[in-house]
């Protein structure tokens, strides 16, 4: 069956390589050194004072539940930035199932002319 | 001859036989109760994975199988003097027992998730009978050599489905999705249908070894209608595996049909997809190992469709906030990747410079088919479970349930990392393969198949903050962890993840790289089904 050689064997991709253990062994190291840098920080913390507190400008702090941001408001600024590929793209998934069959038929023959060309 | 050889070389058969059989008592056991139903059906598919066991280590150390249904004559001879070849041969390489072990892994994971996921619903012998239809479909498209009999496993398999995405029958949306997916695959089967008859017409034979054999016994031409053929069965498996811009009835369909069904689904599609290969680097592939130009065409027209279909899958993947339909333009994200390997693949084909750029692409391709099943398929059980125990699928309305579903915000954890392309998972070692191979090509390619893994990223940084993390709601407060054999299909989906990350050199050596050996090296092929008929 499969040695224990064979198990910890490199992945040759061609130009590179892949070893996931050598990976998680480092990655283990790296997160122990930062766990222990973490501890060397301040300790003066302190749990249920002012210090846990958001300030947002002298406002008051709404209810946790309406501070969580919807999924639909994340990435707006890229959505906004890149509306007219949505728009198209929206058009494009309208539900349709002729629709559907018509980008079929497109592909279809944009391939029979690139394929009868050549 | 042993038991034991008897059932080594009529394994194939058993091993369409065995759910086949299922599927038509399954029925007949539900009238004893659900309980032994469950265990029936369960039992019935070990027994078949076991069989597939066999199968594969036959396979891999003793090559090439193949298993000819039906004794005595071989052609029948009509008063016309028209001879007819009526037997029906399965033809097994190392790429179809890959592709069946896929298929068996799904299956049973979706059986075992299904067994709390649909307990509560009504019709449970019709789904576990068409659920393993569907299985035997599968099963059958992948173990077949004959055109007309992969022809006729899809059909069923382009049924069977239909009936499980429109399950939930009183959602209007899934029976629109059904529709559609009916639609949609009636029409590719047609266009199929039609290439096998122009074929047929061509070279008298459907079966795929010797319609190989005969295009390269023409003098290696690609002929007007072996050009006619090549186009309507690819552009027809590219459809029905998802390529963009046909992609649309796939995301209703994985968005609409319970998360259990959306899980075998999958396999339907890597099944296609499996044509697709098949027919490239086997069927055509002596054609394009000479014919320079050709392969050189076909397969940049491959790797720009990929590229659309990448971008297309990540980019609407942003704006979605269902959180199933979401993860559907993901998985056409991720079928791209597949695709780009072929593509590669083909391209490389006739240009011995090149020929192990296409090697390690094709690697990478048939190591992502797996990871794609098991990643998203884990994405979509762990939707699947969310809505069980919220009834909630728009992201909008979701918040803190890392609170209450410890387990399933794990098992999400480790699919959207691996999906991502994260190390040391799974999808880091197939899409490593695939970037590397695609940079030798052209390396822009590379580096839009490197950004759009960025942005898969970026989509489930968005799915993991709005879904698992914030604070809890009131809504949620009584939301608990999903029913056990649930969360068993998911961790065994995560547990076979993580090996895999850990260890991608066994997978490859055992089971990818004999795989990619078989579909570029047809003449092997070929020659192993003559001498076996």
């Amino acid at each position: 069956m499969f040695s224990l050689e064979s198990l910890l064997e490199t992945l040759k991709t061609g130009s590179g390589f892949w070893n996931p253990i050598v990976w998680v062994v480092a990655i283990t190291i790296i997160f122990l050194l930062v766990y222990v840098l973490r501890g060397l920080g301040k300790k003066e913390y302190k749990k249920e004072t002012g210090q846990t507190q958001a300030f947002l400008s002298g406002n008051p702090e709404y209810e946790k539940e309406l501070m969580h941001v919807k999924s639909s408001n994340m990435y707006w600024g890229f959505t906004e930035t890149m509306k007219s590929i949505y728009t198209v793209l929206k058009k494009m998934h309208n539900g349709n199932a002729s629709d559907y069959v018509l980008w079929f038929l497109i592909i279809m023959a944009v391939v029979f002319v690139i394929v009868g060309l050549v | 001859m042993n038991w034991f050889e008897l059932i080594t070389t009529h394994s194939p058969a058993l091993i369409v036989a065995t759910p086949l059989l299922a599927a038509f008592l399954t029925p007949l056991v539900s009238r004893i109760n659900d309980t032994v139903r469950n265990i029936f059906v369960l039992i019935m598919l070990s027994i078949t994975g076991l069989l597939v066991g066999i199968l594969g280590y036959d396979v891999l150390t003793n090559g090439i199988r193949t298993y000819v249904f039906g004794g005595g004559s071989t052609v029948v001879t009509l008063p016309s003097g028209l001879v007819f070849h009526v037997r029906i041969i399965f033809e097994i390489d190392a790429m179809s027992i890959f592709m069946v072990f896929i298929t068996i892994i799904l299956a049973i994971i979706c059986i075992v998730y299904s067994l709390s996921f649909m307990k509560k619903e009504d019709g449970l012998d019709k789904y576990y009978t068409v659920i393993l239809l569907l299985i035997v479909s599968i099963l059958g498209m992948e173990l077949t050599g004959d055109l007309f009999n992969f022809f006729v496993f899809l059909e069923i398999s382009c049924i069977t489905s239909c009936a499980l995405i429109a399950f939930w029958v009183h959602k209007g949306e899934a029976l629109e999705a059904a529709f559609k997916y009916i639609v949609i695959s009636s029409i590719a089967a047609l266009f199929f249908l039609f290439a096998l008859g122009l074929l047929y017409t061509q070279y008298n034979a459907l079966n795929m070894a010797a319609i190989a054999n005969a295009m390269q016994a023409n003098s290696i031409q690609f002929g007007l209608l072996d050009r006619v053929a090549f186009v309507l069965i690819i552009v027809s498996l590219a459809m029905k595996a998802g390529l963009a811009p046909m992609h649309m009835w796939l995301t209703d369909a994985y968005g609409e049909a319970p998360a259990s069904v959306t899980y075998i689904i999958i396999g339907a599609t890597m099944a296609s997809l499996y044509g697709v290969f098949r027919v490239c680097f086997t069927l055509y592939g002596g054609i394009f190992q000479t014919v320079v130009i050709s392969s050189f065409s076909i397969g940049w027209i491959i790797v720009i469709l990929a590229l659309v279909t990448i971008l297309i899958g990540v980019i609407m993947a942003l704006i979605q906030t269902d959180f199933r339909r979401l993860i559907a333009f993901v998985a056409v994200a991720e079928i791209g990747y597949i695709f780009l390997t072929i593509g590669v693949g083909l391209t490389t084909l006739s240009d011995p410079n090149m020929i192990a750029v296409g090697q390690t692409a094709m690697q990478g391709g048939i190591f992502h088919i797996i990871n794609d099943c098991l990643d998203i398929g884990l994405l979509f059980l762990a939707a699947g479970a969310v809505y069980y125990a919220t009834k909630e699928t728009s992201l909008n309305e979701m918040s803190g349930l890392a609170r209450k579903m410890k387990y399933t915000t794990i098992f999400f954890l480790i699919g959207l990392l691996a999906v991502s392309g994260i190390p040391p998972m799974n999808g880091f070692a197939s899409k490593l393969l695939i970037y590397e191979s695609t940079y030798q090509l052209n390396p822009i390619i590379s580096i839009i198949a490197i950004l759009a893994s960025i942005m898969l990223l970026a989509v489930f940084v968005k799915v993991f903050y709005s879904a698992f993390l914030g604070p809890k709601i009131s809504k949620f407060e009584n939301v608990k962890e999903v029913p056990k054999s649930m969360l068993i299909g998911m961790g065994v989906i995560a547990g076979i993840i993580i090996i895999f990350g850990l260890f991608p050199n066994i997978v490859i050596q055992y089971l990818v790289e004999p795989a990619a050996n078989a579909l570029m090296s047809n003449t092997q092929y070929i020659s192993a089904i003559f001498g076996g008929v």
